[in-house]
């Protein structure tokens, strides 16, 4: 059996993901960050972005992450986001809606969250 | 009908109407309550984590944060207070209130002034009729909050945290809100949310005192805590507003319990006074009958003669 780590990803309200990995890769502030089983206890502040999780069937998961921590510790790893999305609750065509409505109004911040969504929907 | 039964059986089908009224604001509250409290089981692993978060790096870590050190002169001290948009929740908002005010004449004898922001239609109509200063107010999201309207309510406490005291800042940040306990009891309790006692928050993740491992900070101690912190505050927030709401739904549901029973009492009283009234219109009825026929037999006898 491969090494494997449990992996949480909880948004504020409810709990997005859980489950058995063999490697999470997400994006902090000072650049991606893959973390296998036996990583060295981390603490990290996450960009909005995709988080990519390989499970331990061999799947992979994608989830649209809106700011938010990673911590790793014991072989458990915590993505804490206050918003977060897996990618196959994303609807793409309204998101590409939401994406062009906020070029068109130069909403930066709703722009950027449309972005992150579209790609990880499509990192599939 | 005569005019006394009229008067209770008139009584009987207002106090009727209530009792439906009452019976239903109950049901509607009863499953409100369920509710609420899926949506605090759902919120609590980001607040658990977070914590431990917090705490690892508080503890991990000799970061001196503004955020985590008590300032030696505490000057100026924010209360948020939780109420309801909403009354009929019998002592709910009342009790929260009484705990914000005995919070306050606490910090003012200590000699700290007092910044009160208050979420909820009761308590800003409470203070606005006593004339008080409001720091700032939030309504409309009691009975369903969700974590954007916490990060709203959240927003000007960080900012005032973060001023400088001189330039109207706060050094302290205190919340008072209604903790749910069970269906059955509610307390109205304060607490103090920044300073961090990081002491409080260790023993919250893991009472059995067990050693936090040493984490590696990306990219350092500070920043971390810098971005942790406001995220703390705003999840406190967040399930403090949630198990106000709880608690909120479970008081109206008590109350409206208790005024749909006395309704029915009421009606139990009133029907017993309306039945006496109807047997009190029959035997006055009979009698009149009774003493019309035997005048009438009266008269009668006499003109026989």
């Amino acid at each position: 059996m491969a090494a494997e780590l449990h992996v949480e990803l909880v948004a504020a309200d409810r709990q997005v993901w859980s489950g058995e990995a063999t490697l999470v890769v997400a994006r902090t502030t000072s650049g991606d960050i893959g973390v296998m089983p036996g990583h060295q206890p981390l603490l990290g502040v996450l960009e909005s972005g995709p988080v990519t999780i390989r499970t331990s069937e061999g799947g992979t998961v994608v989830a649209a992450v809106h700011g938010g921590f990673v911590s790793f510790a014991d072989n458990k790893l915590s993505l804490l986001a206050e918003i977060a999305e897996l990618s196959d609750e994303i609807d793409v065509q309204r998101t590409e809606r939401e994406l062009e409505r906020a070029k068109a109004e130069g909403d930066a911040a709703a722009e950027r969250r449309a972005d992150v969504r579209l790609r990880a929907a499509t990192a599939r | 009908m005569g005019a006394q039964l009229r008067v209770y059986k008139r009584r009987i089908r207002s106090v009727t109407a209530t009792k439906k009224i009452t019976k239903a604001m109950e049901m509607i509250a009863a499953s409100r309550v369920v509710k609420a409290q899926r949506k605090v089981a759902a919120s609590t692993p980001y607040a658990t984590e977070l914590t431990r978060a917090v705490t690892a790096v508080g503890t991990g870590s000799n970061t001196k944060h503004p955020l985590t050190t008590e300032v030696e002169n505490p000057v100026r001290a924010a209360v948020l207070l939780l109420t309801s948009d909403r009354g009929l929740a019998g002592a709910f908002n009342s009790n929260a209130i009484k705990a914000a005010e005995q919070l306050t004449e606490r910090l003012e004898s200590e000699g700290k002034q007092v910044d009160t922001y208050i979420v909820g239609r009761r308590g800003v109509a409470h203070y606005n009729f006593r004339e008080r200063k409001i720091a700032e107010s939030f309504t409309g999201f009691t009975d369903e909050p969700s974590y954007a309207d916490a990060k709203k309510v959240a927003a000007p406490l960080i900012e005032a945290i973060e001023k400088d005291t001189a330039e109207g800042g706060v050094d302290e940040l205190h919340i008072v809100f209604t903790e749910f306990v069970s269906m059955m009891t509610q307390t109205a309790l304060d607490a103090r949310l920044l300073p961090l006692r990081l002491e409080e928050v260790a023993e919250e993740v893991s009472p059995k005192g067990e050693i936090l491992p040493l984490y590696d900070f990306e990219p350092s101690a500070e920043d971390v805590l810098d971005a942790l912190l406001p995220r703390y505050v705003e999840s406190r927030i967040y399930n403090a507003l949630l198990q106000s709401a709880a608690s909120k739904h479970a008081a109206t549901r008590r109350a409206m319990k208790s005024a749909t029973d006395n309704a029915g009492e009421l009606i139990n009283t009133l029907s017993r006074l309306a039945n006496a009234a109807r047997q009190a219109e029959i035997t006055q009825e009979i009698s009149e009958i009774v003493g019309g026929a035997s005048a009438l037999a009266d008269a009668t006898a006499g003109s026989d003669r």
